[in-house]
């Protein structure tokens, strides 16, 4: 009887995990582009094919994977000494570190572009070095967390039995370390590698002219030269890159995963006791503050500067009413943190469903909860969630904007002008990370845990309330922290919905740097500084609200 | 008790709709980032007409063009604002627009009328233009260029930025500057610009902020810039306290025209509210009121400049222009053109 009920709500349950977040993308993500993709090739007289074979699109691939790999690359070996201190230490200020770090993410390009050219030396301030450089600047933040958070839940003893056994600390960090990161690195690199990938804004103002990205030359053809055959063509080549990579990151992560007993916090982190651990903690955090910190402080020392002192008269008119924006500048902080609460709410939901899908096509527990359960197309469905979640990520936001436009502008669909869309296209952009975030603690869950509550009567609901949930608890909070950073931050698809007098923080900073004057480029740098506080205290706050056992406090 | 409230609810519902079928209450306008307008003009279109206005920003000029171009026949709102000289032939072609001839078409300078057949109406001009930074010169004793042609000469060597024409509207209008002032030998110009160090980049807001040694803050290093007609008198305004004379100067001879034209959108919900919206945007009161908002220059020949713009600003009285379908059939050659001489 309980079996059968069992059975009943678990299929229930994958029907919901695997439809909700299926639904969500299929008429938000892909319905649009494949809009946008079937206007630009309908009616094309003569075949895409010279798009392709021009050498100038063979030079852009080229050099957005080339850039996209050493993005990565470097913004992992920036971050990870971070991401191990925040894995493996307990220290005062630890949960601020990680809102801190949160800041370059969420700010817009053009600011932080201006902040680079201030600082770098003349003569290397443009070209690739720059842009590989406010690549791992922007994504630091992707390693740090994902992979620190992952970290803080393997169990350290296994290191120490490594090492008790006589293993140098290579061959512990090969072994044993590594080997157990793996998922979770994998996860961030991907999310890395598709950021880079599709990257405009720091390529334009960092690169100059002679470098572009796909994307770049997306938006080129779509809105500068109004070619939508090419803009079509282009961003199929960019969607195929994009889907290979994706492939390759999830096989990765799949057959890496390890299932190990994942802790909590408590159980792992250590206070820094040795005088190495304290250096290796301080030249860790000390070097990324550096890194990080530079550029921040050109925008604070921006936003201060009056004529040829310093005040807070940019702050003091922030509240005052402008036709810059239609509203006064002020009231874009409660804007920004409307739209991305919502934005978070509905990543979490959508997220934490498509996490559990993806989780349970390998070694989750729908698989193994009775006769019947883990179809094919069940196995089938979930990795189909798994890749496709991260597509938003690497697909052009100017196509998915003017697909938005086009594939929403005839009743019943008649939602273009619609406020709630501006939180369901950040959330688009956040759902990833939640994913990511969640699935390598998912997966790594021992499946002997969940049988032995299984054989002991409990429910699969009572499993996952009792056992995952716990478990998964850490990771929520950073993911919800993360989404609503990404919302708050999130640009490209907002510009275009929302509306103008109710502007976000980003787009308030834009429209004030787009007009000459002193007043007007202070309040910009003004912004930047309130959203970067902002951030801190939304991601600290949000970071708060933990599960607990049974539910949420 | 608590089913009739629901009841009154939906009817009320069903009444809005019908009379939102009816008769529109509002109207939209589609415009670029740059728009603006002050709160009691605002309220006097909304007042006089009995519509409320909703205006709806959607990127820069390129991008509203574009988004008109793909929603042609069931647009996003009723009147867009924001085409100028260089994509009206594209956004004409595209069939986005209703002809209209406003009555107010009267007072405005009849070399602005772009479309014989009103398609689109012009209601601003922001001529595009050499910024000097006036400090800079006067420090050194040089004198700033007077003209285009200047900007090739030794003393004027490393001043110069620019932005990418692939990338930004002002860049390509400087580019089409160039085209006008030089016809067939504006290639050769640009190689001389080039030996002659020119900076290219991106965007307005990097050359401005970043690398004209001019703007408020900027740590950029080179006087000379492309920018606004309008740029000088902005630079007194939106400092504090304002200095007695702009910083920065115009080269008159360099100007670009850029006329900004408003049509009613084909398809558009509200056509009468459209038509009353263009009017009113041609009306003094709305002519008045751009100078400050938008930063570029009314349509209408009476309307009265503000103080700052009378004292600050040039309005360029023969500025360089090029026929928009002439734009329109070359542009993507010549910005390719440009792009192999000055930047590969």
């Amino acid at each position: 009887m309980d079996g059968h009920r069992g059975s009943l709500s678990s299929r229930a349950w994958r029907l919901v995990t695997l439809g909700v977040p299926l639904a969500f993308l299929a008429l938000f993500f892909l319905y649009p582009v494949a809009a946008i993709v079937e206007r630009g090739l309908r009616g094309a007289g003569d075949a895409p094919l010279d798009v392709l074979t021009d050498p100038l699109t063979r030079e852009i691939v080229w050099f957005t994977v080339w850039q996209a790999l050493a993005s990565t690359v470097l913004t992992i070996a920036v971050a990870l000494p971070a991401a191990y201190v925040l894995g493996r230490f307990r220290f005062r200020g630890r949960s601020v570190v990680s809102a801190l770090v949160v800041i370059p993410f969420v700010l817009p390009t053009v600011v932080v572009g201006l902040a680079f050219l201030a600082i770098l030396p003349d003569g290397v301030e443009r070209g690739w070095a720059p842009i590989l450089i406010a690549h791992a600047f922007f994504n630091v933040a992707v390693v740090v967390r994902i992979v620190g958070t992952f970290w803080a839940s393997l169990d350290p003893r296994l290191n120490e039995a490594a090492a008790t056994l006589g293993a140098s600390p290579l061959a512990r960090l090969r072994e044993v370390t590594a080997p157990l990161l793996a998922p979770a690195l994998a996860s961030a690199a991907a999310i890395v590698f598709l950021f880079s990938f599709t990257s405009f804004g720091v390529v334009l103002i960092l690169g100059g002219p002679r470098y572009a990205t796909i994307e770049a030359e997306i938006y080129n053809q779509a809105v500068r030269l109004f070619d939508l055959r090419a803009a079509a063509v282009l961003s199929l080549v960019q969607l195929t890159c994009v889907v290979g990579a994706v492939w390759v990151a999830m096989r990765l992560e799949r057959r890496l995963t390890p299932t190990g007993q994942l802790r909590t916090e408590a159980e792992t982190l250590r206070a820094p006791r040795t005088t190495r651990d304290k250096l290796v903690v301080g030249t860790s955090l000390g070097g990324l503050a550096l890194f990080l910190g530079l550029p921040l402080a050109v925008l604070v020392e921006r936003s201060l500067a009056v004529g040829d002192g310093y005040g807070l008269d940019a702050y003091k008119t922030l509240g005052r009413p402008t036709s810059v924006l239609l509203a006064a500048p002020w009231e874009a902080v409660a804007n920004s943190i409307v739209y991305a609460a919502a934005a978070t709410l509905i990543a979490v939901v959508v997220g934490g469903l498509a996490a559990f899908a993806a989780a349970g096509g390998r070694n989750g527990h729908a698989t193994r909860s009775g006769p019947g359960s883990g179809p094919r197309t069940w196995l089938a469905g979930t990795r189909l969630v798994d890749s496709l979640i991260l597509l938003p990520l690497g697909v052009s936001a100017v196509m998915l904007g003017l697909g938005l436009l086009i594939a929403f502008d005839t009743p019943p669909l008649d939602f273009r002008a619609a406020p709630w869309l501006v939180p369901v296209a950040q959330a688009l952009i956040a759902i990833p990370f939640v994913v990511r975030i969640l699935v390598p603690t998912l997966r790594s869950i021992d499946p002997h845990q969940r049988e032995a509550a299984t054989l002991l009567g409990a429910s699969p609901g009572r499993v996952r309330r009792e056992i995952d949930l716990p478990i998964v608890s850490r990771g929520i909070a950073v993911a919800a922290g993360f989404a609503f950073a990404i919302s708050l931050g999130e640009f490209g698809a907002t510009v275009f919905l929302a509306r103008p007098d109710r502007p976000t923080l980003p787009v308030a900073i834009f429209r004030f740097l787009g007009r000459p004057g002193e007043i007007n480029v202070a309040q910009a740098y003004a912004l930047a500084v309130v959203l970067m506080a902002v951030t801190v205290a939304a991601v600290l706050l949000v970071e708060r609200v933990r599960v607990r056992r049974g539910g949420w406090f | 008790m608590i089913r009739l409230y629901a009841l009154a609810g939906i009817s009320l519902a069903l009444a809005g709709c019908a009379g939102s079928d009816e008769t529109p209450t509002e109207v939209v306008l589609v415009t670029h980032d740059s728009f603006a307008i002050s709160d009691e003009v605002k309220q006097a279109f909304e007042d006089e007409s009995g519509l409320t206005l909703r205006i709806l920003k959607a990127g820069d000029a390129g991008e509203i063009v574009t988004r008109a171009l793909l929603t042609a026949g069931n647009p996003e709102g009723d009147v867009l604002f924001g085409v100028d000289d260089n994509l009206l032939a594209r956004a004409l072609e595209g069939d986005v627009f209703e002809a209209y001839e406003s009555p107010e078409l009267e007072s405005v300078d009849p070399e602005l009328v772009l479309d014989p057949e009103h398609r689109a109406t012009p209601i601003d001009r922001g001529d595009v233009c050499l910024n000097v930074d006036k400090a800079w010169f006067a420090e050194r004793g040089i004198d700033p260029p007077d003209d285009l042609g200047d900007l090739v000469l030794a003393k004027h060597r490393g001043q110069l930025v620019v932005e990418n024409p692939a990338t930004s509207t002002p860049g390509l209008a400087f580019m089409l500057a160039t085209i006008a002032q030089f016809g067939d030998g504006w290639q050769e110009y640009w190689r001389k610009l080039r030996a002659n160090d020119v900076l290219v980049v991106d965007g307005w807001e990097d050359a401005y902020y970043a690398r004209f040694s001019g703007a408020a803050g900027s740590k950029g290093r080179r006087p000379i810039v492309v920018s606004y007609a309008s740029s000088p008198p902005a630079e007194v305004i939106f400092r504090d306290p304002r200095p007695a004379e702009a910083p920065t100067g115009v080269v008159e001879e360099s100007c670009f025209r850029q006329i900004e034209l408003a049509g009613v959108l084909r398809g558009a919900k509200n056509e009468d509210g459209a038509r009353e919206l263009i009017d009113f945007m041609l009306s003094k009161r709305f002519q008045e009121d751009i100078p400050l908002q938008m930063f570029v220059f009314p349509a209408r020949r009476d309307a009265t400049l503000p103080p700052e713009f009378e004292q600050f600003a040039v309005v360029p009285q023969s500025p360089l222009e090029l026929p928009p379908e002439e734009i329109e059939e070359n542009r993507e050659r010549w910005v390719d053109e440009w792009t192999d001489i000055v930047v590969r």
